[in-house]
């Protein structure tokens, strides 16, 4: 095991935007400051490198954003989508700095572009990065470089080394290469477990190997479980994962953006056995495309088959991949793996079952389904105009929800209380105020303003 | 070629498969105005691939913020794609198609092309000199030089002409209004596509760091080049139209027009020249930089030597710059269907063709 020859004021485990915010902020006020980052350069920036948006509170237009978007529009839009598994006290801490972010980003180098195309819902809620999230990654990754702060790539985390109430250092592989990492503040900034498949499958079950990552195979939660092993309380329900139906073609690991899948409302979506298993027109897609990762995840083997005909296929956003063609159900069937016969059933049951009336793709339309067991209450219009078109969906990883438990100022407790010299940011500590669900642009505001305080704490404390 | 070398697949191909992942992603539609362009369509034909490569100004922010270049498997490379597509389009739509191919690549052909012409100039000069005349018409007469310009001017642009009437049709562009040249004209003249969406410029000669340095250039590159294409044009209404004839004091407006526009092409190209070296030349067209870096030399040199020539008025060394000078011209002349020089004309045809076409509907998650 060699040592770094330097004893760091603060050594940041991690290389996203909550990693990137602490270290900035506590460069920023004057402490000499490691980053590391378990992922080779190529791929730094952990599920950040994914990310889009921002979502902001602000009392009035604030560039980019438009209108307002208050603390009470926000925490309710937050309560609607937890069911109220947040803490309500951390989550107004987050939703009121939030406002005074967006500027501090801009300083440290985030550009932002007005909503464009197709994201005219969000433009008040949600500041986007112009060029995304790498582009806010490479952004604040110079900002780092110009302070003078140390970053260590393919850097692995295996220990984080507690002396009561004190972390003492860290065991870690850098390159390959066994090395300790002394500091005397550490802030923990590595993400959720959910590249972790044989994690997945103990807390979801072995249908969990069957899912797809949609971010990074970094994120294995080593630091996170380790953390735990040592009596750090924890939050989150430890089953839980956010998944959304994605492509099911998709890489296994870090597809991204570009593997959704918004054909459900217009399709009819099978399973394995040909069977459709859920109303696909129960709402707009930006409403109902996180529930279906995991009523996919519940079919068997995982999979679902979305269904569609030529008068659909340019409803929605362009595939990464092109869709499964053919000029006959039957046809379809087969190139998918189905059953051409039992597919053939469903089409013509769920035709039958269609009504007349006024289509409108982009409304809730209640054109319904009317005699079917599994009903289709929105945009229910009959397969019947070849070619036919089908997708195949798997359930995709964007989270998990477990992760430590920290207060106001960020720190991390054991049982027995805080740990005086350790701070946790970003995903590894999100589900405090995310317990369920998700809300879009969110999980970059707690690991923005946590990632500052954090910052601030940990240089305040070694100054 | 080597032979672990992947086979060769046509650019056209290699566009498309990035372009459709790209327009599933779309994060970087700030930048330009390739990205709203791109969500017109979910299937590119060859024609849409044209358009797009040549809106591309290849500042290279997609490259940077992009998350599915090489390592991942997607492995997208957008600006070298469009690249590959631009250069092919130039040499595919230019006739000769073998002249543009071989100029376009090759930086030794345009230099040797520049020996010819020298060798040319200086028997002219021997041969051909004049009785009577001033200044450099004492060198060689105003009737030999417009006898040898004139065509070597006009011949070129009629070919260029042919080639962006086929590349009109490629594109699909539409009927042309005026108000589609005044956006056209507008984003050219402050060369809007490499402002990078933010107003601070490219990622071009230092990695995903943000540069002007290259629309600096650009700049001074492109209205140096239109002031010294103003001197020549008053020199010719002063020539004809009040038989004023060269060589023209300082105070003039061929000098005034052209000494600062020589100054600021020199600064331009070395400039140019200079991030040229810095590129990652990954992120471009790579098999047709040394047609690239010996445009840029040659519009320097034409600068260089045009200055050089007023500097050396009543000495000795008149007779050989203005054959040097001369040589550069043709060469520059000539060239223009077949060298980086058609990418004015291709650019502005793009900004027109893009300014007529329906605005982008487009969509996002």
């Amino acid at each position: 095991m060699t040592r770094w020859p330097e004893v760091f004021d603060l050594a940041v485990v991690g290389g996203g935007n909550a990693a990137l915010c602490a270290a900035i902020t506590a460069a920023e006020a004057g402490a000499k400051v490691l980053i590391l980052e378990g992922a080779p350069l190529a791929y730094r920036g952990g599920n950040s490198r994914h990310t889009r948006n921002f979502r902001c509170m602000h009392r009035g237009p604030m560039f980019p954003l438009t209108g307002a978007y208050e603390e009470e529009e926000y925490f309710n839009d937050l309560l609607l989508v937890t069911k109220g598994k947040t803490d309500e006290h951390l989550a107004r801490m987050v939703i009121r700095a939030s406002e005074e972010c967006l500027p501090w980003m801009q300083s440290h180098g985030v550009r932002f572009q007005p909503s464009l195309s197709g994201t005219l819902s969000l433009s008040r809620t949600n500041a986007f990065f112009l060029g995304g999230g790498k582009a806010l990654v490479n952004a604040y990754y110079r900002t780092a470089a110009d302070l003078g702060i140390a970053i260590a790539y393919e850097a692995q985390v295996i220990h984080v080394h507690r002396d009561g109430d004190r972390i003492t250092h860290l065991e870690t592989e850098i390159a390959g290469q066994p090395t300790t990492v002394r500091a005397r503040a550490f802030v923990l900034a590595s993400g959720g477990f959910q590249a972790d498949l044989d994690w997945l499958a103990r807390a979801w079950g072995p249908a969990a190997r069957n899912f797809l990552i949609r971010g990074t195979p970094y994120n294995r939660g080593v630091v996170l479980r380790d953390m735990l092993d040592q009596g750090a309380e924890s939050v989150g329900d430890p089953t839980q994962c956010h998944a959304v139906a994605i492509d099911g073609r998709a890489p296994k690991y870090d597809g991204g953006i570009v593997t959704r899948l918004d054909c459900v409302p217009f399709s009819i979506v099978v399973n394995r056995d040909g069977d459709r298993f859920y109303d696909e027109g129960e709402d707009v897609w930006p409403k109902r495309y996180a529930i279906w990762g995991r009523l996919v995840a519940a079919q068997p083997d995982q999979v679902g088959y979305a269904i569609i005909d030529h008068k659909s296929i340019d409803l929605f956003m362009p595939s990464v991949f092109p869709p499964v063609k053919a000029d006959t159900i039957e046809g379809l069937a087969t190139q998918m793996g189905l059953d051409p016969t039992a597919l053939r059933r469903t089409v013509d049951g769920f035709n039958a079952a269609c009504q007349p009336g006024p289509f409108h793709p982009t409304e809730l339309d209640g054109l319904r389904t009317q005699g079917l067991n599994v009903p289709k209450t929105n945009w229910a219009r009959p397969i019947d105009t070849a070619p036919f078109y089908g997708y195949q969906l798997r359930p995709g990883v964007t989270f998990t929800y477990l992760g430590l438990k920290v207060d106001t100022r960020a720190q991390v407790h054991a049982a027995e209380g805080p740990i005086r010299n350790l701070w946790a940011a970003g995903e590894i500590m999100a589900g405090s105020i995310l317990g369920q669900g998700y809300l879009a642009g969110f999980g970059m505001t707690i690991g923005t303003v946590f990632g500052r305080i954090a910052g601030q704490e940990a240089a305040a404390h070694v100054a | 070629m080597s032979l672990d070398m992947p086979p060769k697949i046509a650019p056209q191909a290699e566009a498309r498969r990035q372009m459709e992942i790209c327009n599933a992603c779309r994060y970087c539609e700030g930048f330009c105005a390739v990205f709203p362009a791109m969500t017109r369509q979910k299937a590119f034909a060859d024609g849409d691939l044209t358009h797009l490569a040549n809106l591309c100004h290849n500042c290279r922010g997609c490259y940077y913020a992009c998350q599915y270049t090489e390592p991942h498997e997607f492995a997208l490379n957008i600006p070298a794609a469009l690249a590959e597509v631009r250069a092919d389009s130039w040499e595919r739509l230019a006739r000769p198609r073998a002249l543009a191919r071989l100029f376009q690549t090759h930086g030794t052909a345009m230099a040797a092309l520049a020996v010819v012409a020298l060798a040319f100039f200086f028997w002219a000069l021997a041969a051909l000199r004049p009785a009577e005349g001033a200044g450099f018409y004492a060198h060689l007469a105003h009737n030999t030089m417009i006898a040898i310009f004139i065509p070597a001017f006009l011949a070129p642009l009629a070919l260029i002409a042919l080639s962006l009437r086929d590349y009109w049709h490629e594109v699909g562009g539409g009927r042309i209004r005026l108000s589609h040249l005044f956006q056209a004209l507008h984003a050219a003249a402050r060369m809007k596509n490499l402002s990078g969406g933010h107003g601070e410029g490219c990622n071009f000669e230092d990695a995903d760091r943000f540069s002007d340095r290259r629309r600096q250039f650009h700049h001074l590159m492109m209205y140096g080049f239109l002031l010294c294409f103003a001197s020549t044009a008053s020199g010719t209404v002063m020539h004809y139209a009040f038989a004023w004839e060269a060589p023209y004091p300082l105070w003039s407006p061929p000098k005034l027009l052209g000494i600062p526009g020589g100054l600021m092409m020199v600064a331009g190209a070395a400039g140019l020249a200079w991030l040229k070296t810095k590129a990652d030349p990954a992120l471009g067209a790579a098999r047709v930089w040394g047609g690239e870096m010996a445009f840029i030399l040659l519009l320097g040199s034409v600068a260089l030597t045009g200055l050089a020539l007023y500097a050396a008025t009543g000495t000795g060394l008149v007779g050989p710059l203005l054959a040097i000078h001369l040589a550069t011209v043709l060469v520059l002349f000539l060239l223009m269907p077949f060298s980086k020089m058609v990418h004015g004309f291709y650019r502005l045809a793009a900004l027109v063709a893009e300014a007529g076409k329906p605005a982008p509907a487009g969509g996002g998650e």
